[in-house]
C-alpha cells in the first residue's frame, strides 16, 4: 500500500513534469502563438471563428496559396507552427499563459487577444519579456494611447472607430433625429463606445437629445423590462455594442415588440449576428461590423480567396473577428518578410521586426490597414455601416456608407476621448 | 509538532526558497501567484476551522489589490508603504463589516459574504476612472532600492512573497495553539459550549473573520505586484470559490496544507490549459470531486499518512 | 400611469422568470439541505435538450402548435435522466459530509456538466424561436408585450400552486415534508428517505430543465448560460428563505419588482441592486424572508 501511493506519487509528479517541460522548436520554422477564446461566452462569436481563421490562413500560407503580395509561403519561406491558447480565465491566469508561451514554448510572435483587460495587463509584460506581440481584435483605445509600447502592436482599429462611425451615419442617414437612447453592457466596452457615440452625437447632432441609456449587467440574458423602458422612452435611434450571446438575445426579445420599427437601431458590433440571426432581424437595421470586414469587405482577389476557403472548410461565412486574426497574421508576415530583406535574407531579431513593422501599410482581406497611430504600432483603417434589407430570403446591406481611415481615427498623438470632446479638431 | 513534520516542512521550504535557482521563470511566476493564493487560502482555512465557509474572501483579496492600486495611482511604488495600507485598508474594513457579518453562519454567513463581494464588485465595475472591467496596470514598485517589477522584480517579488507566506503560516500556527485558536476549533463542534466557557462567540468570530481578511488583503497586494495589473474579477465570486478549492484540496490538518492546496491548484489549471485548452474546465471539476471523494481530508492528510509509514 | 403599468407588467413577468430558475434549487435545499450549485447546468442542458427535441419535432413535420409539447417535456427528460445520475452516483455516497462539502460537490458536478455540454452540442449558439414569435404580441398601453412572457407567468403559477398543493395536500407531499421536518424520524416512522430523496433531487432538475426549456425560445442557447442564472437564483433564494417556496416567490417579486423600478427610473442602480437587496435582506432577517423555523441543537 505504502509503495503504491508513494510510487504513484512518483507517477502523477513526473507526468505532470513532463506535460509542462519546454517544447523543443523545429528547426527552421517560425512559431506563433495564438491566444483566443475557445471557452466561455466570447468563444463562440469571436474566439472559434478568430482560431479558425488563423488555422486556415496558416495552412494556406504554408501551401503558398494565398493570393496577391502574400504569396510567400509561410513567413519568408519558413513554415509557421501555430501554438493554441485558450483566452479563458482570469487576467492573472493570462499572464501566466503569456509567459509560458514565451518562456517556455519559445514562440518567436505571439498574435492573440480579445478581452481588453487582458490586453492591458499582457502589453507591460511583452515589454519586459521583448517579445513581439500583436493585439488583433481588443477595442479599448487606452491601450496605446496611454502608454508607448515598443513591442506592442495593435493591428484593428479601436473602438472609438465604431461609434464615432455610427454616430456619423446617424447624423448624415437621419439629420432630422430628435432623440435617442442607448443600450450598452455595463462594462469597460460597452461603457466606452455609448460615451463615444454620445460624445460624437453631441459634436455632430447638437439638437438631438438623450432620453435612456440602460446599462444591464453583461450576460444578464433577460432584457425585457430594459426593453419596455426603451420603448416607453420612444427615441428615434437606438444604439447598442451589444455582443453575440447578449445581441442575439436583444434582437430575439426586441423585434417581436416592435423596438426595431418604433426606433432605428444601430448595432455596432451587430455583423455576427447576422449569419446566424439573419432572418430575425428587421428591415432598418444599421449593422456595423468593427472596421470593412466581413459583408463590407471589397471585392479583392484576397478577399474572395479568405471568403471561398473559409466557407468551404467550416460552411459558414468569416466573420469579423476571423478578418481581424487575418489582417493581424498577414501584418506579422509583411513585417517579418520586410525586416528578412532587410537583414539580408538572415532570421531577423525582434528588434528589426518592430523597425519593419512601425508605420507599415499592408494589405489584409478587407483592404489597406495602416500602421500609423501610437508612434507606428496602432493601426487606422476605413470602416463601413449599412442598413439591413432581406432580398429574397437572404439578408442584405444597402445604403452602404463608407468613412475614410481619417475620418474615425484620432490624429496621430492624440487621444480619441480628448478629440471627440474637442469636435474632432484635426 | 513532530519532529519527521517540521523536518519536512523545512526541507520544502528550503527547496521553494532555492527555487530562483532551479526554477524556470515561467514556473516561478505561477510560484509566485500560488504562494500569494495560498495566503489568502491560509485566512479562509482559519475561518473554516470555526465552522466558517465564505463564498466572498475574494473581498479583501480584490480590496487589498485595488488599495495597493490607489496608492500607486497616486505616486507611492515603495513596496513596504503598499503592503502595510493595503493590508491596514483590509482589516478596518473587516472590522466595519465583520461586526454585521459575524451575527451569521452556515450556508448564510457564505452568501452573504458572497453579496457583499459581488456588491464590491459591481462597484468596481461602475468606475470608469479605475477602468471598470479592465482594470488597471501598476507599475514601478520597489522594495527600497530593489525592483519589484518586470524582469529584474522577479525574483525579490518572489521571495518576498515567499518570506510573508512563511511568517503568515508560522504567525497563524501560533495562532492556532494559543487559547483563541483552541477555543476557534470547539467554535466548529459546539458554539453553544464555547459561550458556557465563558468566551464571547461574537468576538471570536470577530477576531478570526479580521485576521483572516487581512492575509486575503495582504495576498491581494502581492498579487497585484507580481502581476502588475489589477481587475475586477479579483472580487469576482469565482475568486472565492478558487480559495475554497484550495482550503479543501489542502485540508484543515495544519497551516502548510492550504499552501499546498493552492500549489496543487495552480499546478493542475497550469497543466490542464497546456493539455486540453477546450476542456479544463471539465479537469478542474473532476480533480475536485476525486479530491472530495477519495481525499476527504485533503492531500494534507495524504502527506501525513504517508510520512507515518516511510 | 402608463410607466407604473409598464414597471408592474416588467416586474411580474421577470418575477415569473425568476421563479421558475430558483424553485427547483430552493425545494432541493430544503429537502435534502443540499445547495445544487449544479442547479445552473441542469438549466442550461435543460435549454439544449429543449432545442433537440423541438428540432426533432419540426424536422419530422410536426404541427406548429405543437411544438409546446417537446418544449415542456424537455423537463421531465432531463430530470429523468440527470436526477438519477448525479443523485445516487454523486451526492447519495457522499450524504454525510457537511453541507458546505455537497456544495463543493455540486460545484465541481457543475463544471463537469458545462463542458459536456460543449461536447455534445458544441461552442455554436442554437435558435429556437418559434415558440417564442408564434402567439404574437399584445399592446398595453401603446407598449407591445409578447403573449409568450405571459405564459411564462402562467406556467410559474402552475408550477407554484402546484407545488403548494402537492406538499400540503397530497400523502405523498406530506411524507416530504416529514423528511424536511426531521429525517431521521421519518425514517424511523418507516419513509423510504432513499427513494424520497431520488425523487425530490430528479425533480429539482427537472424543474431546472423546464426553466432553462422555456428560457430557450427567448434567447440564442449557448454552453455558459447557466453561470449567471445560478447567481441570480441564489440571490431569490437567499431572500426568500431556503427552502420555502413561498419564500421563493416572495423573494422572485421582491427581485423582479425592485429591478423594474431600477430600470425604469435609474437605471445606474442596476448592476448591483439585486446584491443590495439580497444583503439588506439578510442583514435584516438573517435567515431570509420566509425561512423555516429550525429548532436550536444543544
Amino acid at each position: 500500500m505504502k509503495s503504491f501511493s508513494l510510487r504513484a506519487l512518483a507517477i502523477a509528479v513526473s507526468a505532470t513534469l513532463a506535460a509542462v517541460a519546454p517544447a523543443t522548436q523545429a528547426a527552421e520554422s517560425v512559431k506563433i502563438g495564438v491566444v483566443t477564446f475557445l471557452s466561455g461566452p466570447a468563444a463562440g462569436p469571436f474566439g472559434v471563428p478568430a482560431r479558425n481563421a488563423a488555422e486556415i490562413l496558416i495552412e494556406e500560407l504554408n501551401a503558398g496559396k494565398v493570393p496577391g503580395p502574400h504569396a510567400t509561403k509561410g513567413f519568408g519561406g519558413a513554415p509557421i507552427q501555430m501554438v493554441l491558447v485558450d483566452e479563458f480565465g482570469s487576467t492573472t491566469t493570462q499572464v501566466s499563459e503569456y509567459r509560458n508561451l514565451v518562456q517556455r514554448q519559445n514562440v518567436d510572435i505571439v498574435v492573440g487577444y480579445i478581452s481588453s483587460g487582458n490586453c492591458l495587463a499582457i502589453a507591460p509584460v511583452a515589454e519586459e519579456l521583448k517579445k513581439v506581440t500583436v493585439i488583433f481584435d481588443c477595442g479599448t483605445p487606452r491601450l496605446l494611447e496611454e502608454n508607448a509600447y515598443k513591442y506592442v502592436f495593435r493591428t484593428n482599429a479601436h473602438s472609438g472607430m465604431d461609434s464615432i462611425a455610427a454616430a456619423l451615419y446617424v447624423a448624415s442617414t437621419k439629420p432630422g433625429t430628435k432623440s435617442y437612447a442607448g443600450i450598452n453592457q455595463n462594462y469597460a466596452w460597452g461603457q466606452d463606445c455609448w460615451s463615444d457615440f454620445e460624445g460624437t452625437m453631441k459634436a455632430k447632432l447638437p439638437a438631438a437629445a438623450v432620453t435612456t441609456s440602460q446599462m444591464p449587467k453583461l450576460f444578464a440574458g433577460q432584457y425585457g423590462t430594459e426593453i419596455s423602458a426603451l420603448l416607453a422612452a420612444k427615441p428615434d435611434v437606438i444604439h447598442s455594442s451589444f455582443w453575440d450571446g447578449d445581441l442575439e438575445a436583444l434582437i430575439l426579445q426586441a423585434a417581436p415588440r416592435g423596438l426595431f420599427k418604433k426606433s432605428t437601431v444601430i448595432l455596432t458590433a451587430g455583423e455576427t449576428a447576422i449569419h446566424k440571426l439573419g432572418n430575425a432581424i428587421p428591415d432598418g437595421t444599421v449593422i456595423g461590423a468593427r472596421g470593412p470586414h466581413s459583408v463590407f469587405a471589397p471585392d479583392t482577389e484576397i478577399n474572395r480567396w479568405f471568403q471561398k476557403t473559409y466557407r468551404d472548410r467550416f460552411n459558414t461565412p468569416p466573420n469579423y473577428a476571423s478578418y481581424h486574426m487575418v489582417q493581424a497574421i498577414l501584418g506579422a508576415k509583411t513585417a517579418y518578410e520586410k525586416a528578412k530583406a532587410a537583414a539580408g535574407g538572415a532570421d531577423p531579431t525582434q528588434e528589426q521586426i518592430i523597425a519593419a513593422f512601425e508605420g507599415l501599410t499592408y494589405e489584409s482581406a478587407s483592404g489597406k490597414v495602416e500602421m500609423r497611430n501610437s508612434k507606428g504600432h496602432q493601426a487606422i483603417q476605413e470602416t463601413a455601416y449599412g442598413t439591413t434589407k432581406m432580398v429574397k430570403g437572404q439578408l442584405t446591406v444597402t445604403n452602404v456608407k463608407r468613412y475614410p481611415a481619417d475620418m474615425v481615427n484620432p490624429p496621430e498623438g492624440v487621444k480619441s476621448a480628448d478629440w471627440i470632446a474637442s469636435g474632432f479638431k484635426r | 509538532m513532530p519532529q519527521r513534520m517540521l523536518a519536512g516542512l523545512s526541507v520544502l521550504v528550503a527547496i521553494l526558497a532555492a527555487a530562483p535557482w532551479w526554477m524556470p521563470p515561467w514556473m516561478l511566476f505561477i510560484a509566485s501567484g500560488a504562494l500569494a493564493k495560498g495566503m489568502a487560502a491560509l485566512g479562509l482555512m482559519l475561518l473554516l476551522r470555526g465552522g466558517l465557509v465564505s463564498f466572498g474572501h475574494a473581498l479583501y483579496f480584490g480590496i487589498g489589490a485595488y488599495a495597493a492600486g490607489l496608492l500607486v495611482l497616486s505616486g507611492i511604488t515603495e513596496f513596504v508603504v503598499l503592503a502595510v495600507l493595503g493590508t491596514l485598508a483590509t482589516l478596518v474594513l473587516a472590522l466595519i463589516l465583520g461586526t454585521f457579518v459575524s451575527r451569521y453562519r452556515g450556508i448564510f454567513f457564505g452568501l452573504l459574504s458572497m453579496a457583499l463581494s459581488m456588491v464590491f464588485y459591481g462597484l468596481l465595475i461602475k468606475l470608469q476612472s479605475l477602468g471598470s472591467s479592465d482594470g488597471f496596470n501598476l507599475g514601478g514598485i520597489h522594495l527600497l532600492s530593489i525592483p519589484m517589477q518586470g524582469t529584474a522584480g522577479q525574483v525579490p517579488t518572489y521571495l518576498m512573497t515567499l518570506v510573508l507566506s512563511v511568517l503568515a503560516a508560522i504567525g497563524i500556527d501560533k495562532f492556532l495553539r494559543s487559547r483563541y485558536g483552541l477555543l476557534t476549533k470547539a467554535l466548529r463542534d459546539n458554539e453553544l459550549r464555547v459561550e458556557y466557557l465563558g468566551q464571547s462567540v461574537r468576538q471570536l468570530v470577530l477576531l478570526n473573520y479580521i485576521i483572516a481578511a487581512g492575509l486575503a488583503g495582504l495576498a491581494g497586494v502581492l498579487s497585484a505586484v507580481a502581476v502588475g495589473h489589477i481587475g475586477p474579477e479579483m472580487a469576482y465570486w469565482t475568486t472565492s470559490g478558487e480559495f475554497v478549492f484550495m482550503v479543501i484540496l489542502g485540508g484543515l490538518g495544519h497551516v502548510a496544507a492550504a499552501f499546498i492546496g493552492a500549489g496543487v491548484l495552480s499546478a493542475v489549471q497550469a497543466v490542464a490549459y497546456a493539455v486540453a485548452p477546450n476542456s479544463w474546465q471539465f479537469i478542474v471539476g473532476a480533480s475536485l470531486l476525486a479530491c472530495i471523494v477519495f481525499l476527504p481530508e485533503g492531500l494534507w492528510s495524504l502527506l501525513k499518512r504517508v510520512g507515518r509509514r516511510a | 400611469m402608463s410607466e407604473a403599468v409598464a414597471i408592474f407588467l416588467d416586474g411580474s413577468i421577470y418575477a415569473a422568470w425568476l421563479f421558475l430558475v430558483a424553485v427547483g434549487l430552493t425545494l432541493v435545499y430544503g429537502v435534502m439541505k443540499i445547495v445544487n450549485v449544479a442547479h445552473g447546468a441542469t438549466y442550461t442542458v435543460g435549454a439544449y435538450a429543449a432545442v433537440s427535441l423541438c428540432g426533432a419535432w419540426a424536422a419530422g413535420g410536426g404541427n406548429e402548435w405543437g411544438i409546446y409539447l417537446p418544449l415542456v417535456l424537455a423537463a421531465p427528460v432531463v430530470g429523468l435522466i440527470l436526477g438519477p445520475i448525479l443523485e445516487r452516483l454523486f451526492l447519495r455516497p457522499l450524504r454525510d459530509e457537511e453541507e458546505t462539502v455537497l456544495m463543493l460537490v455540486t460545484y465541481a458536478l457543475f463544471l463537469i456538466l458545462e463542458d459536456s455540454v460543449k461536447f455534445i452540442w458544441g461552442v455554436d449558439p442554437y435558435f429556437l424561436s418559434e415558440p417564442y414569435l408564434l402567439p404574437g404580441g399584445i399592446d398595453i398601453f401603446d407598449l407591445t408585450y409578447p403573449v409568450y412572457n405571459f405564459g411564462m407567468l402562467i406556467a410559474a403559477t402552475v408550477v407554484g400552486v402546484g407545488l403548494a398543493w402537492f406538499l400540503s395536500k397530497s400523502k405523498s407531499g406530506r411524507i416530504v415534508r416529514a423528511v424536511i421536518h426531521d429525517r431521521e424520524v421519518a425514517m424511523a416512522m418507516g419513509a423510504n428517505v432513499d427513494r424520497i430523496y431520488l425523487a425530490v433531487f430528479s425533480f429539482g432538475c427537472a424543474l431546472a430543465a423546464l426553466g432553462g426549456a422555456l428560457t430557450a425560445p427567448t434567447v440564442s442557447v449557448i454552453p455558459s448560460m447557466g453561470v449567471e442564472v445560478i447567481v441570480l437564483a441564489f440571490a431569490v433564494v437567499v431572500i426568500g428563505g431556503m427552502g420555502s417556496i413561498i419564500g421563493a416567490l416572495l423573494g422572485a417579486l421582491l427581485v423582479g419588482f425592485v429591478r423594474a423600478m431600477a430600470v425604469h427610473l435609474l437605471p445606474e442602480a442596476e448592476l448591483f441592486i439585486i446584491y443590495l437587496v439580497m444583503a439588506t435582506v439578510l442583514l435584516v432577517r438573517p435567515s431570509g424572508l420566509f425561512a423555516p423555523a429550525e429548532a436550536r441543537k444543544i
